[in-house]
C-alpha cells in the first residue's frame, strides 16, 4: 500500500496560488499551524480559504495571502477577537462570505456528498442573506411547502487538517473530545493533507484508543506528515492545551506594526524546527 | 423600588436583601429564563448566565442538561471554572449544532447590539463591506434564533448596545422573522433579555421589547436614558425578585465561590 508521508514543504509544494483551501480545526483549536507556517514561507497567494477561523486566518491575512474568506467567525477563543483578521477586515483586505456555523456545516456536508446544496432553517431573516446575495432559497417539495435556505456545497481544491495520530497510509485519529469537522473538510476536498503529532504503526492506533477515534480514512487523504507541536499555539488535546501566554504575545504583537515585525523575524522566518526552538527559548525567558 | 441611589438599598428594612449584589440579581433573572424548561440543554454565553444555568439546575430546573463549555455533557454541577467529575454525554460542535436545529436547547447569547424587536448583532459595527469595527462574525446566531428558544444577556446596558437598528442582523428579531415568512417564524422564540439594569421580554405590541422588571436600585428613567429606542413598559414595573437564602448560598458557596459574577457586572 502507498506510503503517503511527505514533508510540510512538499505538501505546500502541491498547492498553487488561486486555490480554494479548507483548513480544519475550530477557532484556536487543533489548527494545522505547522502547515500554515509552511504556507507563510511559500510564494503562494490569492487563496480562497474556507475555515472556522482562528489564528490560521489571522496569519494568512496578515501575510496578504487571502483573496476571499468563507467563514462563520474568526476568534482566538480565550481572546475573543482575532487582531489580524479584524485589521484586515477593517482595511477591506479581502472578500468575505460570512455564513452561519450550521450553514457552514451543511455546506461541508454537501461538498462531501457531492450534492449541489443542502437545505437549512438558518439564514432566513438574518443579514447573512443580505451580504451574500448569491445565496438562494429552496421550497420543500412536500406538503409543508417550507421555504429554506439552500446552502451551496463547499468544495475545495485542498484541505489541511491536524490530528493527534496517523499512520503512513493516511488513516488519522483524534484523541481529544471534539472531531470538529476535519473529516468533512477532507471528504469535501479534491486533495487532503493531514499533519499529526506522531506517525505510528497502524496496529498502534487502536491499541489504547477506541476505534471511533479513527476520524479520517486513507481514501480521503493525499499526504500525511509528522509535525510534533504542529498545532501550536492552538490546542491539541490531550497532547497539549493552548499555549495561552504565547497566544497573548501573538495577539499583543499583532496590534502594533513594529512589534509584529519583531514577532515575524523571531518566529516566522525560519523552518518549523526554528519556530519550535524559538518558542522554547521564549518560554525560558518568561520564567 | 425606584430610588436613584443604588446604595440607598442598604437602608432597606430587609437585611438579607440589602446585601444582595446587582450581579446576584442578574444571576437570578438569568436563571429564571430556564424555569420549567425540562430536559433541554441550557447553553449560557458569559459568566453570569453560566452561574445562572447551574443555579437553575440545582434548584427549580433539575432536568437541565449542561456542558463543560467544550464537547461534554456534564452529570454534576461543579463551580464555574472548575472541572467536572461526571460525564453524561458527548456533545461536539457538530452534534451541538444539530441539537440547536432540533430545538432541544435554550441558549442565552450576548449582543454587541440589540434592537427593540430583538435583532442582535455580534458580527461587525458599521458598514459590513468595510466595517468600522470587526467583531466575531455571525457565529451560530442565525441558526439559533430560528430553531431554539433564545435569550440575551447584556452586562452593560447602554445606548451603544440597545440601538434603534443593528448594523448586521446576526440573531433574528421578531420583525425580521415575520418578514422572512412561516419557516422563519415556525420555531422562532425570543424569550427574555437580562441586562445589569433589568429584565425585558417581547410582550408588547408587535413583539416589541418591554421592561418587565427593574433590579433593585434601578429606576425606569435610568433604563430609558440607557436605551437607544422607545421601550414599552407596564404602568407598574416590579423589582426583579429576591433570591432565597438557599439560592444565595448556592451562588456564593457552591456555583461561584470565586465571585466571578462581580467582575462581569458593575456594582
Amino acid at each position: 500500500m502507498t506510503d503517503k508521508t511527505m514533508t510540510p514543504d512538499a505538501i505546500v509544494g502541491r498547492l498553487r496560488s488561486g486555490m480554494t483551501l479548507g483548513i480544519g480545526g475550530w477557532g484556536s483549536r487543533r489548527k494545522p499551524m505547522a502547515l500554515v507556517r509552511a504556507l507563510l514561507r511559500s510564494g503562494i497567494t490569492d487563496l480562497t480559504v474556507v475555515a472556522y477561523g482562528g489564528p490560521d486566518i489571522g496569519l494568512l491575512a496578515a501575510a496578504g495571502k487571502i483573496r476571499k474568506l468563507v467563514t462563520a467567525f474568526t476568534t482566538l477563543d480565550s481572546i475573543p477577537l482575532e487582531p489580524h483578521f479584524r485589521a484586515a477586515r477593517e482595511r477591506g483586505a479581502f472578500e468575505l462570505v460570512e455564513l452561519d456555523e450550521a450553514m457552514f456545516m451543511q455546506g461541508l456536508t454537501a461538498g462531501a456528498q457531492r450534492l449541489p446544496f443542502l437545505p437549512i432553517r438558518a439564514g432566513l431573516g438574518s443579514d447573512v442573506l443580505r451580504v451574500n446575495p448569491q445565496l438562494r432559497t429552496v421550497t420543500s417539495p412536500y406538503e409543508d411547502g417550507e421555504e429554506l435556505v439552500a446552502v451551496p456545497a463547499l468544495r475545495m481544491d485542498a484541505a489541511l487538517v491536524h490530528l493527534n495520530r496517523a499512520d503512513r497510509l493516511g488513516n488519522a485519529q483524534y484523541l481529544g473530545p471534539d472531531p470538529y469537522f476535519d473529516d468533512l473538510f477532507c471528504e469535501a476536498s479534491d486533495t487532503a493533507y493531514v499533519s499529526c503529532e506522531r506517525i505510528v504503526a497502524s496496529s498502534e492506533l487502536t491499541e489504547q484508543a477506541a476505534p471511533q477515534t479513527m476520524l479520517i480514512s486513507r481514501h480521503a487523504v493525499t499526504g500525511v506528515t509528522e509535525t510534533p507541536g504542529g498545532a501550536h499555539f492552538t490546542s491539541c488535546v490531550p497532547d497539549y492545551g493552548r499555549d495561552e501566554p504565547f497566544q497573548k504575545a501573538y495577539a499583543t504583537a499583532a496590534g502594533d506594526p513594529d512589534a509584529w515585525k519583531e514577532f515575524e523575524d523571531r518566529f516566522l522566518t525560519g523552518t518549523e524546527q526554528d519556530y519550535q526552538a524559538a518558542v522554547q527559548a521564549w518560554h525560558k525567558e518568561q520564567r | 423600588m425606584t430610588q436613584t441611589d443604588p446604595t440607598a438599598a442598604a437602608g432597606a428594612p430587609e437585611a438579607a436583601a440589602s446585601s444582595v449584589t446587582r450581579a446576584e440579581y442578574c444571576v437570578i433573572a438569568c436563571a429564571e429564563a430556564w424555569r420549567g424548561a425540562g430536559e433541554i440543554l441550557a447553553s449560557p454565553m458569559g459568566t453570569v448566565p453560566a452561574i445562572a444555568a447551574r443555579l437553575a439546575k440545582l434548584t427549580f430546573s433539575p432536568d437541565l442538561l449542561l456542558t463543560d463549555g467544550e464537547a461534554l455533557l456534564i452529570g454534576d454541577v461543579p463551580a464555574v471554572g472548575a472541572p467536572s467529575a461526571v460525564t453524561e454525554g458527548w456533545l461536539p460542535y457538530r452534534r451541538h449544532l444539530t441539537m440547536a436545529m432540533g430545538g432541544r436547547r435554550h441558549v442565552m447569547m450576548g449582543a454587541s447590539q440589540i434592537d427593540r424587536f430583538g435583532n442582535q448583532n455580534i458580527s461587525c459595527i458599521g458598514d459590513w463591506e468595510r466595517p468600522r469595527r470587526q467583531l466575531l462574525g455571525v457565529r451560530g446566531a442565525p441558526v439559533n434564533t430560528l430553531n431554539n428558544p433564545v435569550s440575551y444577556w447584556i452586562p452593560r446596558h447602554s445606548k451603544r448596545v440597545f440601538v434603534e437598528k443593528v448594523d448586521m442582523i446576526s440573531g433574528v428579531g421578531y420583525d425580521s422573522a415575520a418578514a422572512a415568512g412561516p419557516s422563519a417564524t415556525r420555531f422562532h422564540d425570543l424569550r427574555r433579555v437580562v441586562s445589569d439594569l433589568g429584565v425585558f421580554d417581547f410582550g408588547a405590541a408587535d413583539h416589541a421589547m418591554r421592561l418587565v422588571s427593574l433590579h433593585p436600585g434601578v429606576t425606569v428613567e435610568q433604563v430609558r436614558e440607557s436605551t437607544g429606542f422607545r421601550l414599552a413598559e407596564a404602568d407598574e414595573v416590579p423589582c426583579t425578585r429576591e433570591p432565597t437564602a438557599e439560592e444565595l448560598r448556592l451562588i456564593r458557596d457552591v456555583v461561584d465561590p470565586r465571585g466571578l459574577r462581580e467582575r462581569e457586572v458593575r456594582p
